[in-house]
């Protein structure tokens, strides 16, 4: 029996204007698994995204992500996703509490969330109150994160997050994509170094004009494979994920 | 949709409280265009009198093409539109907040404009229920068009130039409508200023309908 | 890359176009020399062979994208066609917008003696002006078809409620304030003077129905232009991808 998929793609073609972005992508991912998208610039990472997440909508070919629709579907389908893209995101006259706050606003999440999401991207105290527009660039990027975290979702998106941050700040994203992983959560980061996807990644995918090349699932036969939509392990739904205790 | 709006509107003011960006640029340009008005009609102090209800609407006219500009600039400053649209916050709720937001902003400037014509041109505010009807019915008028035009011309690369190319006849019946109010309100026409009254109602109640339904269209295309 | 002859002629805009240019030619011909001048306006009372079927033409450009647009938005009905036909007339309307203007303050100024007067109908049709022109211009700033589709019907629709609002507006305006004398036709027309409107509405219809036919077309090459542009796109693009293609699958 075939692999449980988070996204599945069949020829998605994607344009701006007249110009493809994506020219008939083929990509599977499976529940749980970290895949890391790696393609020189302009090769369509970004778009690739977009599109999963339900922003860029498809012109032609399929697409299934979660079990819904991201071009008819899309707003169901964001409250399970959470996307980063090269910027961040953020108000910069509000703190990064407020930021994270209302960025997790629509997904009610527990009242503290928002501190503890912080708190595990390594953002405390008085950081945590500055506007976020005095913050460093890795600053802002671990907000970001935080309130892709507070928001709990099933599927990451990620848009070279390493960028900007430093070496013990790389390793604390790691440690936390690998644990939510394990949790059930699925990831795909689109990532130009090569370190981290040999370290962190499940699988790596290469996207080129506007195509994936190697983003079947190698043994899973393109007909059956079956979409899953809820959490694939028992009952352990985005929102049960125990924060884990500081490192 | 309404626990998004207030969501929204709250996330909108707190930013201008902190930036201040209204008080700092938009109050003191209001100032600068009554003052232009006066020299424009050359300090002739009966004309401005009777003029007043006019350039009082025209300033907050003026002014309120700033203020949805910046609504609309905090969004696009860091990707946040992305994040807004990924936040799972209803559309609707959005637009209604921004909404609040603007016409919260432009209220407070209308105040301050008002005092502004009382001393610059020597109105006297007088029939002070039409004036503060008529008022709050326009300005959540101007807030709704602009919102809705705002996050049409988001999308384009040419939003500055365009968002006021679009706006501008568009809110013509609502400065007219207004003025005639406040005219009718001081005294300056023989009355009717009711009426007017319900055209303000009209032409707000459209632009609110059309913005809420539409809100999530427009929000995607950019 | 060899492109099929294109063109947006056909025995249809070839007969429109012959009897819109004799239907001209006959509505000068009446309205210069045959038809009588007037006994108030004299000369000037010629303008009645053009202004009024201008401003006529004017509204069916705009009535015509409202249309289009409204039936663009029904989402049982939605294609393209109704888009082409909302930006064909919104284009035709604006042309024939600016013709009523430049014709009725010319005529303005022969017989009253102004160029403008905030009169209720000048004050809406440059309203109206002005609004088309942002309508285009929002159009031109759009590169996705849906996008600008949905864009610009939407506004279509909000502008024609606009309108509506801003012609109660202005004649609540003029009547409060007693102002100039609304443009009323001269309610004795008749004779040559009659046959010679009718003749210039004739005459303005078929040029309007021919550069709407010839706009439309013009928005169809335009999208065929666009898609066998498209698939060379798609082909450039594609050949960006790396010939070879390795798996990679690290043990999990």
């Amino acid at each position: 029996m075939p692999y449980d998929l988070a996204v599945r793609l069949r020829s998605a073609v994607a344009l701006a204007g007249r110009y493809p972005l994506l020219a008939g992508a083929d990509l599977d991912v499976r529940a749980g698994e970290i895949l890391a998208l790696k393609g020189a610039n302009g090769a369509g990472k970004t778009s690739l995204l977009r599109a999963i997440a339900g922003l860029l909508p498809l012109s032609g070919g399929e697409a299934n992500v979660l079990g819904l629709d991201p071009t008819s579907d899309a707003r169901a389908l964001r409250r399970k996703v959470g996307l980063l893209g090269h910027r961040n995101g953020l108000y910069e006259d509000l703190s990064a509490e407020e930021n994270v706050r209302f960025a997790a606003r629509a997904a009610r999440p527990a009242k503290g969330a928002a501190r503890e999401a912080l708190e595990r991207l390594g953002i405390r105290d008085r950081l945590a109150e500055l506007p976020t527009g005095k913050l460093s660039a890795g600053q802002r990027r671990r907000v970001a994160l935080a309130a892709l975290l507070a928001r709990r979702p099933l599927l990451w998106l990620l848009d070279e997050p390493h960028a900007c941050l430093d070496t013990e700040h790389r390793e604390l994203l790691d440690g936390l994509l690998k644990e939510v992983a394990a949790l059930g959560a699925t990831v795909v980061l689109a990532s130009h170094e090569i370190l981290t996807r040999e370290f962190l990644a499940d699988r790596v995918a290469t996207v080129s004009g506007g195509m994936v090349l190697d983003g079947l699932v190698v043994d899973s036969p393109v007909d059956d494979s079956r979409v899953v939509d809820s959490p694939p392990a028992g009952n352990i739904a985005p929102t049960d994920l125990e924060q884990p205790s500081v490192a | 949709m309404w626990r998004d709006a207030l969501v929204v509107a709250g996330k909108d003011l707190r930013v201008e409280s902190r930036s201040k960006v209204a008080l700092n640029q938009v109050v003191p340009y209001s100032l600068v265009v009554l003052l232009l008005f006066g020299f424009a009609f050359d300090q002739d102090q009966p004309l401005l009198v009777q003029a007043a209800p006019g350039l009082f609407w025209l300033a907050v006219l003026f002014s309120g093409l700033l203020a949805v500009q910046r609504t609309f600039s905090i969004e696009s400053a860091d990707g946040a539109a992305d994040s807004l649209r990924m936040s799972g916050l209803e559309p609707a709720g959005i637009f209604v907040g921004k909404v609040v937001a603007v016409a919260v902003q432009l209220l407070l400037l209308e105040v301050f404009l008002a005092v502004g014509i009382v001393v610059l041109f020597h109105s006297k505010l007088e029939g002070a229920g039409l004036l503060a009807a008529s008022a709050v019915l326009s300005t959540i008028g101007v807030a709704a068009a602009g919102v809705a035009y705002g996050a049409l011309s988001m999308g384009t690369r040419v939003r500055e130039t365009l968002l006021p190319l679009l706006l501008a006849p568009v809110l013509a019946p609502v400065v007219l409508a207004a003025t005639e109010a406040w005219r009718a309100a001081l005294g300056f026409s023989s009355g009717g200023g009711w009426r007017w009254l319900g055209l303000l109602a009209g032409f707000t109640a459209i632009y609110l309908a059309g913005g809420v339904l539409s809100f999530g269209a427009l929000m995607e295309e950019t | 890359m060899r492109y099929p002859q294109a063109s947006g002629s056909s025995r249809l805009t070839r007969v429109l176009g012959w009897s819109a240019l004799a239907a001209l030619a006959l509505n000068t011909w009446w309205g210069l020399w045959l038809s009588p001048p007037d006994v108030v306006q004299g000369q000037f009372v010629r303008m009645l062979y053009i202004h009024p079927a201008v401003a006529t033409m004017c509204y069916a450009g705009f009535g015509a994208c409202a249309l289009g647009s409204i039936a663009w938005l029904w989402p049982r009905l939605r294609s393209p066609r109704w888009d082409r036909l909302a930006v064909a007339g919104a284009e035709v309307g604006a042309v024939f917008c600016f013709a009523t203007l430049v014709t009725g303050s010319i005529w303005g100024r022969a017989s009253w003696g102004v160029w403008w007067t905030w009169d209720a109908r000048l004050t809406l049709t440059a309203i109206l002006f002005a609004l088309s022109l942002g309508y285009l211009a929002l159009r031109r700033s759009i590169d996705n078809p849906h996008s600008r589709a949905l864009a610009s019907s939407m506004v279509a629709v909000l502008m024609a409620l606009t309108v509506v609002v801003d012609h109660y507006a202005t004649v609540w305006f003029v009547t409060l304030h007693q102002n100039e004398t609304l443009f009323q036709p001269d309610p004795t027309v008749h004779g040559w003077q009659l046959a010679t409107m009718l003749v210039s509405f004739l005459a303005f219809g078929l040029v309007f129905a021919w550069m709407m036919v010839h706009r439309y077309r013009l928005e169809v090459l335009e999208e065929r232009f666009e898609r066998e542009g498209f698939s060379s796109a798609l082909e450039a693009r594609r050949s960006e991808a790396v010939a070879e293609r390795r798996v990679e699958v690290p043990a999990r």
